[in-house]
């Protein structure tokens, strides 16, 4: 009856079995159905751009916290992911160097600056993304129409040119991974199942569109599939380390991207819009959690 | 039948099958018994024996002191060796008395009463106090202090509390099925005592035949049995009275500001048997278990029996023990010397192997917010925790530290591994400190 090797620390004792890593895998793998029907849909391209910006994103990642002397965290699979959907969200004959150059910037610029995992208030995708689309307009909205090369200017959303069932698969153009609703779905159900992905920001932020564009008689299937909406609702607005932390703040959230979105793209001068809503409501995150913090069990009750 | 919940909570892995099912076995006394003179919230009683004294079972050796207190008594007969500080499970020396047992078991002479619901309220109260009865769900709030809220409140309800939410647990359990009779007698002097005229017994839904039998024996007597969803904190004090009622515990107030008294299953017990028969709390349920144990077991242990013993008597460690905790494994405490007694407030012995003691490195929060979805008293726990580190202790007590109910789920929960709990109770010392300082 040996005591002294007993491990002596506090409550709890026991553990989720859940880890930061097993997250960021579990998105990896919900964008596996997405990043396949980009490939069925746009052939070598698809592979050419995930890969180049994942091993970017993973590259610039462990360069960087090489550079700064600290442990490289790349196995957390936080770049992995980072770089998976800026690669889906790009157009399908964008240039290979300039993937990089987007993974680079959202690594670089849009996390380790701010101190690396869990501290960067935008989505580093979307700041690769951002960056890229002020830097080569033309490339980031020249979209190849599906099973072909032939070159278009303009997503559906813009074109107006497909049938209901072409959007719903994604037969379509468009960025890789926003095409086919029928595959962001189905990663979304993942997510959704294994916990990693709260109901309130798609669903305020999707419901937000339908709303309005009922109220100004948009075609809603249109605001809905025709775009980056789907891929961005659920993959992006997502985004744990970005959005905010109490329930009612993600409503808040969800809805205010639905409201920018709507904005920009009845009233702005930008076809899309996406990426500006998710950014400008990651700023607006730190104030949100302050504005909605969740009542206190037993505060403002009465005694009997 | 109807499930009642609350918000947040976790699932850990229950592991209750390791013992739901074995029958509750008296553990025969020690040759020596360790009985510490704190076992209970408040203040320590007074010794009362002596080295060099002869006692007997279930005499007093220890006086409440205070308003907030409770008294012990010897669990054995036989002759105090030393009163002395020796080490408890608090981690402290406690003032104990240390009796070696003769083994005859010579009693003192108690009385009973052959009907107890005949009592009245005040006769029930002072046996309870006499008998030294603390909260047996873990907290150890002496039983008669809570008997005696202030006189403006009503007690509408009495609640008993059979969730033993607590993962590998079943003390109450066995005592639910085994001892129900005593359990609804229990409850009923209990609701007398404070003149409460409701009585509703919350057992969580994985306990079937609990619920089933108190169910066979509460239609009689007015007693409501509802089943609780199967969940942890379920049996916490305010998550249960939400769950039931659906009322809530003001801040920092008692649930008798809204009308209800809460007792675990266990503690009502020990009330039937001491009203009944005049015995005080010198034995108590707890369950031995853990995949460090040979032979999980439910076990009737006398107060001051060392843990080691206990731990024989259920077959032994299997291999290395990597942690030996006192209560469950959410809220218990870890031990390192085994020689500690079993004091009124262990609810089990768990140990666990070296395989299921894992240490973690805290990684970065991801702000995945699992651990504000948890929390069952709705905080943001990833923020006191940040403003604990930081030393923010006025932000963090804003952030509703003081109402933390160290049920550990945030950390449970936390994907990043982080020691959230551990920096919410630094805040609390801290805030604590900061409040005496303001007053001095
Ligand atoms: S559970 Fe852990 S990682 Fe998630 S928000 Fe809370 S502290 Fe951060
Ligand atoms: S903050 Fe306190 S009450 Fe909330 S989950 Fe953590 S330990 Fe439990």
């Amino acid at each position: 009856m040996e005591g002294t090797r007993l491990v002596l620390s506090p409550s709890p004792h026991v553990r989720d079995e859940d880890t930061t890593q097993k997250i960021m895998l579990t998105v990896a793998a919900a964008l596996v159905p997405v990043w396949a029907a980009a490939t069925y849909f746009f052939g070598f391209d698809s592979i050419r751009l995930v890969v180049a910006s994942a091993l970017a994103a993973m590259g610039s990642e462990a360069l960087f916290l090489a550079l700064r002397r600290k442990p490289i965290t790349i196995s957390d699979g936080s770049a992995l992911v980072t770089g998976m959907l800026l690669g889906l969200s790009l157009p399908p004959s964008l240039p290979t160097w300039m993937a990089v150059f987007g993974a680079f910037v959202a690594i670089v610029v849009g996390k380790q600056v701010f101190g690396g995992l869990g501290y960067n208030p935008f989505n580093p995708a979307l700041v690769g993304r951002a960056v890229l689309v002020a830097s080569f307009a033309t490339q980031m909205t020249t979209w190849t129409a599906p099973f072909t090369d032939a070159v278009t200017q303009a997503t559906p959303l813009v074109s107006g040119t497909a049938g209901y069932s072409e959007l719903f698969f994604g037969t379509v153009p468009g960025s890789l991974g926003e095409t086919s609703a029928l595959a962001i779905l189905l990663g979304g159900i993942i997510l959704f199942y294994r916990g990693v992905l709260d109901y309130r920001i798609p669903v305020g932020f999707i419901g937000t569109v339908v709303v309005f564009s009922l109220l100004f008689g948009q075609d809603v299937v249109y605001q809905l599939l025709g775009g980056s909406l789907l891929f961005g609702a659920v993959f992006m607005a997502t985004d744990m380390v970005t959005s905010p932390i109490t329930p009612v703040g993600r409503w808040v959230f969800g809805i205010g991207c639905g409201l920018i979105l709507v904005v920009i793209r009845f009233w702005g001068s930008l076809p899309e819009g996406l990426t500006y809503s998710i950014l400008l409501m990651n700023a607006l995150t730190p104030l949100i959690n302050r504005w909605t913090r969740p009542r206190i069990y037993g505060r403002g009750v009465k005694d009997a | 039948m109807k499930i009642r919940n609350f918000r947040g909570g976790v699932h850990p892995e229950y592991n209750k099958h390791f013992t739901s099912d074995k029958p509750i076995k008296v553990l025969p006394a020690p040759k020596q018994v360790v009985i510490p003179l704190t076992q209970h919230t408040g203040a320590a009683a007074e010794p009362t024996v002596a080295k060099g004294d002869a006692v007997l079972l279930g005499q007093e050796i220890g006086k409440a002191s205070h308003a907030v207190s409770a008294s012990v008594h010897s669990s054995v007969s036989g002759t105090v060796v030393a009163v002395e500080p020796r080490p408890a499970i608090n981690g402290r020396s406690v003032l104990s008395v240390v009796i070696d047992n003769d083994g005859r078991d010579a009693a003192e002479s108690m009385s009973g009463h052959h009907d107890p619901i005949q009592l009245s309220a005040e006769e029930i109260k002072s046996r309870v106090e006499a008998a030294g009865i603390v909260g047996l769900g873990g907290a150890a709030f002496p039983t008669s202090v809570k008997l005696n809220p202030p006189e403006d409140y009503k007690i509408e309800y009495l609640l008993l509390n059979g969730s033993e939410c607590e993962p590998y647990l079943t003390a109450d359990q066995r005592i639910m099925e085994e001892h129900t009779e005593d359990v609804i007698l229990g409850a009923k002097l209990l609701a007398k005592a404070v003149g409460a005229d409701k009585i509703v017994i919350a057992v969580e839904a994985n306990k079937p035949e609990a619920i089933k039998k108190l169910q066979a024996l509460a239609g009689s007597h007015q007693i409501e049995v509802v089943a609780l969803a199967i969940k942890y904190p379920a049996g916490g004090e305010k998550q249960l009275i939400k769950a039931v009622l659906g009322r809530e515990v003001p801040s920092h107030g008692l649930p008798s500001q809204i009308g209800v008294l809460v007792q675990n299953v266990q503690t009502a017990w020990a009330t039937a048997v001491a009203c009944r028969t005049g015995k005080p709390l010198i034995e108590r349920v707890l369950t031995v278990s853990g995949d460090g144990i040979k032979e999980p077991s439910n076990f009737l242990v006398r107060v001051g029996t060392p843990f080691k013993d206990v731990i024989e008597a259920a077959g032994g460690f299997v291999g290395e023990p990597g942690k030996v905790i006192a209560g469950g494994p959410m809220m218990g405490l870890a031990q390192f010397d085994l020689d500690v007694p079993v004091v009124k407030g262990v609810s089990g012995i768990l140990v666990l192997s070296n395989k299921m003691v894992k240490q973690y490195e805290p990684l970065p929060c991801i702000k995945c917010a699992r651990c504000v979805d948890v929390c069952p008293v709705y905080l943001m726990p990833v923020r006191i925790e940040l403003y604990a580190m930081n030393g923010m202790w006025d932000h963090a007590e804003d952030y509703g530290a003081m109402d933390c109910i160290e049920c550990g789920c945030c950390t449970y929960i936390c994907p990043s591994k982080r020691e959230l709990l551990d920096w919410i109770r630094v805040a609390k010392t801290e805030i604590v400190e900061a409040q005496r300082r303001q007053t001095s």
